[in-house]
Protein backbone atom coordinates (compact mmCIF):
# COMPACT_ATOMS: atom_id res chain seq x y z
CA UNK A 1 0.00 0.00 0.00
CA UNK A 2 3.12 2.24 0.72
CA UNK A 3 4.00 1.50 -2.85
CA UNK A 4 0.21 2.79 -4.49
CA UNK A 5 0.36 6.03 -2.24
CA UNK A 6 4.17 6.87 -3.63
CA UNK A 7 2.86 6.51 -7.30
CA UNK A 8 -0.09 8.61 -6.19
CA UNK A 9 2.18 11.36 -5.25
CA UNK A 10 4.58 11.00 -8.51
CA UNK A 11 1.54 11.03 -10.39
CA UNK A 12 -0.46 14.18 -8.77
CA UNK A 13 2.79 16.10 -8.71
CA UNK A 14 3.81 15.65 -11.99
CA UNK A 15 -0.01 15.22 -14.67
CA UNK A 16 -3.08 17.69 -14.03
CA UNK A 17 -6.33 15.33 -14.54
CA UNK A 18 -7.44 15.04 -17.90
CA UNK A 19 -10.36 17.02 -17.18
CA UNK A 20 -8.83 19.83 -15.66
CA UNK A 21 -6.70 20.44 -18.62
CA UNK A 22 -9.34 20.50 -20.87
CA UNK A 23 -11.39 22.97 -18.90
CA UNK A 24 -8.01 25.10 -19.06
CA UNK A 25 -7.85 24.75 -23.24
CA UNK A 26 -11.65 25.56 -23.03
CA UNK A 27 -11.04 28.55 -21.22
CA UNK A 28 -8.10 29.50 -23.36
CA UNK A 29 -10.36 29.59 -26.63
CA UNK A 30 -12.87 31.65 -24.46
CA UNK A 31 -10.37 34.41 -23.48
CA UNK A 32 -10.29 37.27 -25.48
CA UNK A 33 -7.71 39.66 -23.60
CA UNK A 34 -4.19 39.09 -24.79
CA UNK A 35 -2.94 38.97 -21.13
CA UNK A 36 -5.33 36.82 -20.13
CA UNK A 37 -4.10 34.61 -23.06
CA UNK A 38 -1.00 34.75 -22.04
CA UNK A 39 -1.14 33.48 -19.17
CA UNK A 40 -3.22 30.52 -19.57
CA UNK A 41 -0.79 29.72 -21.93
CA UNK A 42 2.04 29.23 -20.24
CA UNK A 43 -0.06 27.45 -17.38
CA UNK A 44 -0.83 24.69 -20.79
CA UNK A 45 2.63 24.81 -21.79
CA UNK A 46 3.90 24.24 -17.97
CA UNK A 47 1.65 21.41 -18.12
CA UNK A 48 2.89 20.01 -20.79
CA UNK A 49 6.54 20.30 -19.86
CA UNK A 50 5.80 18.97 -16.42
CA UNK A 51 4.69 15.42 -17.82
CA UNK A 52 7.33 15.36 -20.59
CA UNK A 53 10.18 16.10 -18.35
CA UNK A 54 8.61 14.42 -15.29
CA UNK A 55 8.86 17.43 -12.71
CA UNK A 56 6.36 18.93 -10.50
CA UNK A 57 3.78 21.05 -12.23
CA UNK A 58 4.74 23.67 -9.44
CA UNK A 59 6.97 24.09 -6.70
CA UNK A 60 4.47 24.40 -4.01
CA UNK A 61 3.46 20.46 -3.61
CA UNK A 62 1.22 21.59 -1.05
CA UNK A 63 0.02 19.12 1.77
CA UNK A 64 -0.48 15.86 0.54
CA UNK A 65 -3.88 15.22 1.85
CA UNK A 66 -4.90 11.29 1.96
CA UNK A 67 -8.40 9.94 1.46
CA UNK A 68 -8.97 6.12 1.81
CA UNK A 69 -12.13 4.00 1.03
CA UNK A 70 -11.59 0.78 3.05
CA UNK A 71 -13.02 -1.59 5.48
CA UNK A 72 -10.69 -1.42 9.04
CA UNK A 73 -8.02 -4.04 8.21
CA UNK A 74 -5.20 -5.97 10.51
CA UNK A 75 -2.53 -6.00 7.86
CA UNK A 76 -3.07 -2.33 6.53
CA UNK A 77 -2.43 0.64 7.94
CA UNK A 78 -3.02 3.73 5.80
CA UNK A 79 -1.45 6.10 8.12
CA UNK A 80 1.55 3.99 8.05
CA UNK A 81 1.83 3.77 4.51
CA UNK A 82 1.26 7.69 3.56
CA UNK A 83 4.16 8.63 5.98
CA UNK A 84 6.11 6.22 4.55
CA UNK A 85 5.26 7.14 0.99
CA UNK A 86 5.60 11.08 1.68
CA UNK A 87 9.58 10.60 3.62
CA UNK A 88 10.20 8.75 0.44
CA UNK A 89 9.16 11.11 -1.69
CA UNK A 90 9.75 14.35 -0.33
CA UNK A 91 13.42 12.38 -0.49
CA UNK A 92 13.07 11.95 -4.42
CA UNK A 93 12.50 15.69 -4.86
CA UNK A 94 8.49 14.96 -5.73
CA UNK A 95 7.66 17.01 -2.79
CA UNK A 96 9.21 19.62 -1.12
CA UNK A 97 9.66 19.84 2.16
CA UNK A 98 7.00 21.94 3.20
CA UNK A 99 5.84 20.87 6.84
CA UNK A 100 6.90 23.05 10.06
CA UNK A 101 6.09 23.48 13.51
CA UNK A 102 2.92 26.61 13.39
CA UNK A 103 4.89 27.88 15.51
CA UNK A 104 8.69 27.79 16.07
CA UNK A 105 8.46 27.25 11.93
CA UNK A 106 10.95 24.83 12.61
CA UNK A 107 10.83 22.37 10.05
CA UNK A 108 11.46 18.51 10.30
CA UNK A 109 12.92 18.26 6.27
CA UNK A 110 10.66 15.12 5.78
CA UNK A 111 6.85 16.29 5.49
CA UNK A 112 6.21 14.60 8.49
CA UNK A 113 5.02 15.96 12.03
CA UNK A 114 2.28 16.47 14.20
CA UNK A 115 -0.95 15.19 12.35
CA UNK A 116 1.27 14.52 9.79
CA UNK A 117 0.65 13.26 6.88
CA UNK A 118 -3.19 14.03 6.78
CA UNK A 119 -5.19 11.01 6.18
CA UNK A 120 -8.85 10.30 5.96
CA UNK A 121 -10.81 7.62 6.24
CA UNK A 122 -13.70 7.96 4.36
CA UNK A 123 -16.70 5.17 4.09
CA UNK A 124 -15.75 2.25 2.00
CA UNK A 125 -17.69 1.43 -1.52
CA UNK A 126 -17.62 -2.07 -2.06
CA UNK A 127 -14.86 -4.62 -1.33
CA UNK A 128 -11.26 -3.26 -2.30
CA UNK A 129 -9.03 -0.38 -1.84
CA UNK A 130 -9.74 3.04 -2.80
CA UNK A 131 -7.13 5.69 -1.91
CA UNK A 132 -6.63 9.19 -3.12
CA UNK A 133 -4.15 11.86 -3.38
CA UNK A 134 -4.77 15.55 -3.17
CA UNK A 135 -1.86 18.11 -3.22
CA UNK A 136 -2.93 21.46 -1.10
CA UNK A 137 -0.79 24.22 -1.77
CA UNK A 138 -0.68 27.08 0.23
CA UNK A 139 -1.67 29.88 -2.02
CA UNK A 140 -5.54 28.53 -2.40
CA UNK A 141 -5.86 27.27 1.11
CA UNK A 142 -4.69 30.53 2.72
CA UNK A 143 -7.68 32.23 1.04
CA UNK A 144 -10.40 29.95 2.99
CA UNK A 145 -12.86 31.27 4.77
CA UNK A 146 -16.26 30.67 6.71
CA UNK A 147 -19.17 32.31 8.13
CA UNK A 148 -21.74 31.10 10.28
CA UNK A 149 -24.35 32.92 8.53
CA UNK A 150 -28.14 33.21 9.74
CA UNK A 151 -30.96 31.07 8.60
CA UNK A 152 -32.66 34.47 8.03
CA UNK A 153 -29.54 35.60 5.23
CA UNK A 154 -30.38 32.21 3.55
CA UNK A 155 -29.03 31.10 0.00
CA UNK A 156 -28.88 34.83 -1.16
CA UNK A 157 -26.52 35.11 1.97
CA UNK A 158 -24.58 32.00 0.97
CA UNK A 159 -24.10 33.48 -2.37
CA UNK A 160 -23.03 37.12 -1.87
CA UNK A 161 -20.17 35.24 0.50
CA UNK A 162 -19.34 32.94 -1.62
CA UNK A 163 -18.96 34.97 -5.07
CA UNK A 164 -17.21 38.00 -2.41
CA UNK A 165 -14.46 35.15 -1.00
CA UNK A 166 -13.43 34.56 -4.77
CA UNK A 167 -13.08 37.65 -6.14
CA UNK A 168 -11.43 39.84 -3.06
CA UNK A 169 -8.71 36.75 -3.02
CA UNK A 170 -7.71 37.99 -6.55
CA UNK A 171 -4.76 36.66 -7.91
CA UNK A 172 -3.53 35.07 -4.77
CA UNK A 173 -5.55 31.59 -5.06
CA UNK A 174 -4.15 31.23 -8.75
CA UNK A 175 -7.09 31.16 -10.73
CA UNK A 176 -8.57 29.47 -12.68
CA UNK A 177 -9.32 27.95 -9.54
CA UNK A 178 -12.11 25.24 -8.65
CA UNK A 179 -14.56 26.49 -5.91
CA UNK A 180 -15.70 24.04 -3.00
CA UNK A 181 -18.51 24.99 -0.79
CA UNK A 182 -19.66 23.32 2.33
CA UNK A 183 -22.76 24.21 3.66
CA UNK A 184 -24.33 22.86 7.03
CA UNK A 185 -23.13 20.94 9.83
CA UNK A 186 -21.46 22.82 12.29
CA UNK A 187 -18.52 24.90 11.53
CA UNK A 188 -16.24 22.54 11.14
CA UNK A 189 -18.25 20.16 9.29
CA UNK A 190 -18.86 22.68 6.86
CA UNK A 191 -14.62 23.04 5.99
CA UNK A 192 -14.75 19.48 5.52
CA UNK A 193 -17.50 19.27 3.34
CA UNK A 194 -15.96 22.47 0.90
CA UNK A 195 -13.12 20.23 1.39
CA UNK A 196 -14.45 17.38 0.24
CA UNK A 197 -16.58 18.77 -2.72
CA UNK A 198 -12.93 19.09 -4.34
CA UNK A 199 -12.74 15.44 -4.95
CA UNK A 200 -15.84 15.56 -7.16
CA UNK A 201 -14.36 15.09 -10.83
CA UNK A 202 -14.66 18.47 -12.28
CA UNK A 203 -17.15 17.74 -15.53
CA UNK A 204 -19.46 15.98 -12.68
CA UNK A 205 -22.14 18.16 -10.93
CA UNK A 206 -24.35 17.83 -7.53
CA UNK A 207 -26.83 14.82 -7.65
CA UNK A 208 -29.14 17.28 -6.81
CA UNK A 209 -30.97 19.36 -9.40
CA UNK A 210 -30.99 22.12 -7.18
CA UNK A 211 -27.67 22.46 -5.91
CA UNK A 212 -26.79 22.06 -9.48
CA UNK A 213 -28.45 24.90 -10.56
CA UNK A 214 -26.94 26.60 -7.64
CA UNK A 215 -23.54 25.42 -8.92
CA UNK A 216 -24.03 26.70 -12.03
CA UNK A 217 -25.04 29.83 -10.91
CA UNK A 218 -22.33 30.67 -8.74
CA UNK A 219 -19.77 29.91 -11.31
CA UNK A 220 -21.49 32.32 -13.78
CA UNK A 221 -21.41 34.74 -11.22
CA UNK A 222 -18.26 35.01 -10.02
CA UNK A 223 -16.77 34.33 -13.88
CA UNK A 224 -18.66 37.61 -14.72
CA UNK A 225 -16.50 39.49 -11.98
CA UNK A 226 -13.55 39.49 -14.48
CA UNK A 227 -10.95 38.75 -11.94
CA UNK A 228 -9.45 36.36 -14.29
CA UNK A 229 -6.58 34.43 -14.91
CA UNK A 230 -3.95 34.91 -12.15
CA UNK A 231 -6.27 38.00 -11.17
CA UNK A 232 -4.93 40.07 -13.93
CA UNK A 233 -8.30 40.14 -15.57
CA UNK A 234 -10.38 37.39 -17.80
CA UNK A 235 -13.56 35.66 -18.21
CA UNK A 236 -12.27 32.93 -16.44
CA UNK A 237 -11.67 33.21 -12.51
CA UNK A 238 -12.86 30.00 -11.87
CA UNK A 239 -13.15 26.73 -13.60
CA UNK A 240 -16.31 25.29 -11.78
CA UNK A 241 -17.85 25.28 -8.37
CA UNK A 242 -18.37 22.21 -6.18
CA UNK A 243 -21.40 22.08 -4.02
CA UNK A 244 -21.46 19.78 -0.43
CA UNK A 245 -24.02 19.81 2.41
CA UNK A 246 -25.35 17.85 5.59
CA UNK A 247 -27.92 18.87 7.92
CA UNK A 248 -27.49 21.62 10.16
CA UNK A 249 -28.85 23.25 13.30
CA UNK A 250 -32.18 25.16 12.79
CA UNK A 251 -30.54 28.17 14.09
CA UNK A 252 -27.72 27.75 12.17
CA UNK A 253 -26.23 27.95 8.25
CA UNK A 254 -22.47 27.55 8.06
CA UNK A 255 -20.79 28.26 5.28
CA UNK A 256 -17.48 27.54 4.09
CA UNK A 257 -15.34 27.77 0.65
CA UNK A 258 -11.96 25.85 0.20
CA UNK A 259 -10.38 27.07 -3.32
CA UNK A 260 -8.13 24.95 -5.17
CA UNK A 261 -5.88 26.42 -7.82
CA UNK A 262 -6.02 25.39 -11.37
CA UNK A 263 -2.78 22.96 -10.38
CA UNK A 264 -6.10 20.84 -9.06
CA UNK A 265 -3.03 17.61 -8.39
CA UNK A 266 -5.07 14.86 -7.01
CA UNK A 267 -4.65 11.12 -8.21
CA UNK A 268 -6.68 8.03 -7.29
CA UNK A 269 -5.84 4.11 -7.51
CA UNK A 270 -8.35 1.72 -6.74
CA UNK A 271 -6.80 -1.87 -5.51
CA UNK A 272 -9.38 -5.27 -5.74
CA UNK A 273 -8.48 -8.88 -6.22
CA UNK A 274 -5.07 -7.52 -7.19
CA UNK A 275 -5.95 -5.38 -9.61
CA UNK A 276 -4.88 -1.74 -9.76
CA UNK A 277 -6.82 0.65 -11.85
CA UNK A 278 -5.38 4.22 -12.02
CA UNK A 279 -7.19 7.43 -12.14
CA UNK B 1 1.75 43.95 -25.77
CA UNK B 2 5.49 44.67 -26.48
CA UNK B 3 7.99 41.64 -25.67
CA UNK B 4 11.02 42.58 -24.22
CA UNK B 5 14.26 40.23 -24.01
CA UNK B 6 16.14 41.56 -21.03
CA UNK B 7 19.78 41.19 -19.59
CA UNK B 8 20.64 41.07 -15.65
CA UNK B 9 21.78 43.60 -13.77
CA UNK B 10 18.84 46.38 -15.02
CA UNK B 11 19.31 49.84 -14.97
CA UNK B 12 17.09 52.56 -16.33
CA UNK B 13 15.40 50.32 -18.47
CA UNK B 14 13.44 49.06 -15.67
CA UNK B 15 11.78 52.08 -15.36
CA UNK B 16 10.93 52.46 -19.29
CA UNK B 17 8.57 49.17 -18.95
CA UNK B 18 5.14 49.63 -18.86
CA UNK B 19 1.83 47.57 -17.73
CA UNK B 20 1.06 44.98 -20.17
CA UNK B 21 4.35 44.73 -21.19
CA UNK B 22 6.25 40.67 -21.66
CA UNK B 23 9.56 40.25 -20.31
CA UNK B 24 12.04 37.43 -20.99
CA UNK B 25 14.79 38.26 -18.18
CA UNK B 26 18.85 36.82 -18.54
CA UNK B 27 20.88 36.63 -15.78
CA UNK B 28 21.14 36.23 -11.83
CA UNK B 29 18.08 36.31 -9.76
CA UNK B 30 17.54 36.16 -6.16
CA UNK B 31 15.00 33.98 -4.50
CA UNK B 32 12.92 35.04 -0.90
CA UNK B 33 10.37 34.27 1.15
CA UNK B 34 8.82 34.95 4.18
CA UNK B 35 11.25 34.08 6.50
CA UNK B 36 14.48 35.13 4.08
CA UNK B 37 12.66 38.78 4.22
CA UNK B 38 12.58 38.96 8.04
CA UNK B 39 16.21 37.82 8.05
CA UNK B 40 17.14 40.50 5.49
CA UNK B 41 15.73 42.95 7.61
CA UNK B 42 16.78 41.95 10.77
CA UNK B 43 20.77 42.04 8.65
CA UNK B 44 20.44 45.62 7.51
CA UNK B 45 18.77 47.13 10.63
CA UNK B 46 22.20 45.49 12.60
CA UNK B 47 24.05 47.39 10.02
CA UNK B 48 25.61 43.73 8.68
CA UNK B 49 25.89 42.73 5.18
CA UNK B 50 23.71 40.76 3.19
CA UNK B 51 25.41 37.67 1.70
CA UNK B 52 24.58 38.92 -2.10
CA UNK B 53 24.67 42.52 -3.30
CA UNK B 54 21.30 42.57 -4.85
CA UNK B 55 21.63 46.19 -6.47
CA UNK B 56 20.35 46.60 -9.77
CA UNK B 57 19.03 42.82 -9.36
CA UNK B 58 15.48 41.13 -9.53
CA UNK B 59 13.92 39.97 -6.12
CA UNK B 60 12.26 36.73 -7.14
CA UNK B 61 9.02 35.69 -4.10
CA UNK B 62 9.96 31.79 -4.49
CA UNK B 63 10.58 28.82 -2.65
CA UNK B 64 11.73 26.50 -5.15
CA UNK B 65 11.98 22.73 -4.78
CA UNK B 66 15.61 21.46 -5.07
CA UNK B 67 17.33 17.93 -5.05
CA UNK B 68 20.67 17.46 -3.95
CA UNK B 69 23.10 16.00 -6.78
CA UNK B 70 26.17 14.57 -7.49
CA UNK B 71 28.48 17.87 -7.26
CA UNK B 72 25.35 20.24 -6.46
CA UNK B 73 21.98 21.29 -6.69
CA UNK B 74 19.28 20.81 -9.49
CA UNK B 75 16.00 23.22 -9.31
CA UNK B 76 12.87 20.74 -10.15
CA UNK B 77 9.98 23.50 -9.84
CA UNK B 78 10.31 26.85 -9.01
CA UNK B 79 7.16 29.02 -9.78
CA UNK B 80 6.38 32.86 -7.58
CA UNK B 81 5.09 32.47 -4.32
CA UNK B 82 2.43 35.20 -2.83
CA UNK B 83 3.70 38.68 -2.58
CA UNK B 84 1.25 39.97 -0.61
CA UNK B 85 2.46 38.11 2.10
CA UNK B 86 5.47 39.94 2.62
CA UNK B 87 4.15 43.03 1.03
CA UNK B 88 4.32 45.17 4.40
CA UNK B 89 8.05 44.54 4.78
CA UNK B 90 8.53 45.56 1.57
CA UNK B 91 8.82 49.68 1.64
CA UNK B 92 11.34 49.31 3.99
CA UNK B 93 13.44 46.57 2.12
CA UNK B 94 13.17 47.53 -0.75
CA UNK B 95 15.21 51.06 -1.18
CA UNK B 96 17.65 49.49 1.18
CA UNK B 97 18.25 46.42 -1.70
CA UNK B 98 18.23 48.70 -4.47
CA UNK B 99 16.53 45.77 -6.31
CA UNK B 100 14.93 47.19 -9.71
CA UNK B 101 12.30 44.51 -9.80
CA UNK B 102 10.12 41.98 -7.95
CA UNK B 103 9.21 38.80 -9.68
CA UNK B 104 6.18 37.23 -7.81
CA UNK B 105 2.51 36.32 -8.14
CA UNK B 106 -0.89 38.49 -7.06
CA UNK B 107 0.78 41.89 -6.84
CA UNK B 108 1.51 44.31 -3.90
CA UNK B 109 -0.31 47.40 -2.12
CA UNK B 110 -0.76 50.84 -2.44
CA UNK B 111 2.33 51.81 0.12
CA UNK B 112 4.78 49.18 -1.63
CA UNK B 113 3.65 50.46 -5.30
CA UNK B 114 4.73 54.11 -3.78
CA UNK B 115 7.97 53.13 -3.24
CA UNK B 116 8.71 51.05 -6.20
CA UNK B 117 7.58 54.31 -8.23
CA UNK B 118 9.99 56.46 -6.48
CA UNK B 119 12.83 53.72 -7.24
CA UNK B 120 12.22 53.30 -10.55
CA UNK B 121 11.89 49.40 -9.70
CA UNK B 122 8.76 47.19 -11.63
CA UNK B 123 6.71 44.28 -10.64
CA UNK B 124 6.74 41.31 -12.93
CA UNK B 125 3.74 39.00 -12.48
CA UNK B 126 5.29 34.95 -12.69
CA UNK B 127 1.98 33.01 -14.60
CA UNK B 128 1.08 30.93 -10.52
CA UNK B 129 1.84 27.33 -10.93
CA UNK B 130 4.02 27.43 -13.54
CA UNK B 131 7.06 25.49 -11.67
CA UNK B 132 8.13 23.21 -14.00
CA UNK B 133 8.65 26.39 -16.75
CA UNK B 134 10.60 28.02 -14.39
CA UNK B 135 12.97 25.20 -13.20
CA UNK B 136 13.52 24.88 -17.81
CA UNK B 137 14.81 28.31 -17.26
CA UNK B 138 17.26 27.76 -14.43
CA UNK B 139 20.59 26.96 -16.09
CA UNK B 140 22.46 27.12 -12.67
CA UNK B 141 22.32 27.58 -9.01
CA UNK B 142 25.24 29.87 -8.24
CA UNK B 143 24.63 29.59 -4.01
CA UNK B 144 22.57 29.24 -1.45
CA UNK B 145 22.47 30.99 1.82
CA UNK B 146 20.28 30.53 5.02
CA UNK B 147 19.72 26.98 4.23
CA UNK B 148 19.01 26.60 8.66
CA UNK B 149 15.66 28.07 7.31
CA UNK B 150 14.59 25.06 5.62
CA UNK B 151 15.01 24.53 1.46
CA UNK B 152 11.74 26.52 0.47
CA UNK B 153 12.40 29.42 2.96
CA UNK B 154 16.63 29.86 1.73
CA UNK B 155 17.96 32.46 -0.38
CA UNK B 156 19.00 31.07 -3.59
CA UNK B 157 21.08 32.49 -6.54
CA UNK B 158 19.76 30.83 -9.35
CA UNK B 159 21.59 31.86 -13.05
CA UNK B 160 18.88 31.97 -15.86
CA UNK B 161 17.87 31.83 -19.18
CA UNK B 162 14.48 33.45 -21.05
CA UNK B 163 12.76 33.26 -17.38
CA UNK B 164 9.43 33.85 -18.71
CA UNK B 165 6.57 35.02 -19.56
CA UNK B 166 6.69 37.80 -17.25
CA UNK B 167 3.93 40.18 -17.46
CA UNK B 168 4.58 43.85 -16.36
CA UNK B 169 1.94 43.91 -13.42
CA UNK B 170 2.93 47.22 -11.79
CA UNK B 171 5.17 49.71 -14.00
CA UNK B 172 6.75 52.98 -12.27
CA UNK B 173 3.96 55.10 -13.00
CA UNK B 174 1.10 53.43 -11.25
CA UNK B 175 -0.24 51.13 -14.15
CA UNK B 176 -1.07 48.37 -12.86
CA UNK B 177 -2.69 45.12 -14.46
CA UNK B 178 -4.50 44.03 -11.15
CA UNK B 179 -6.37 47.57 -10.69
CA UNK B 180 -7.33 47.33 -14.66
CA UNK B 181 -9.06 43.62 -13.80
CA UNK B 182 -10.63 45.01 -10.56
CA UNK B 183 -11.99 48.08 -12.45
CA UNK B 184 -13.26 45.23 -14.94
CA UNK B 185 -11.51 46.89 -18.10
CA UNK B 186 -10.64 44.00 -19.50
CA UNK B 187 -11.18 43.07 -23.77
CA UNK B 188 -14.31 39.93 -23.45
CA UNK B 189 -15.34 40.79 -20.02
CA UNK B 190 -18.94 42.88 -19.34
CA UNK B 191 -17.65 45.60 -16.90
Amino acid sequence: MEEACLELLRRASTRLPREVRAALRRALRSERDPIARTNLRAVLENVEVAEREGLPLCQDTGLPLFYFRMRPSRELDPRRAAAGAVRRATGEGILRPNTVHPLSRKNPGDNLGRGMPLVRLLPPQGEGVEITVMLKGAGAENVSRSAMLTPEEGVEGLREFVVRTVVEAGGKPCPPVIVGVGVGGTAEVSMELAKLALLRPLPRGHPEASLRKLEGELEREINRRGAGPMGLGGRTTCLGVKVEYAHTHTASLPVSVNLQCWAARRASVRMEGGEWEWR
Amino acid sequence: MEVKRLSLPLGKEASLLRAGDLVFLTGEVVTARDRAHLRMLEFLSRGKDLPVDLRGGILYHCGPLVRREKGGWRVLSAGPTTSLRMDPLLPSLLPRLGVRAVVGKGGVGEKTKKVMGKMGCVYLAFPGGCGALAAKAVEEVKGVYWLDLGPPEAMWVLGVRGLGPLLVAVDSRGGDLYERARRGKVEGVRG
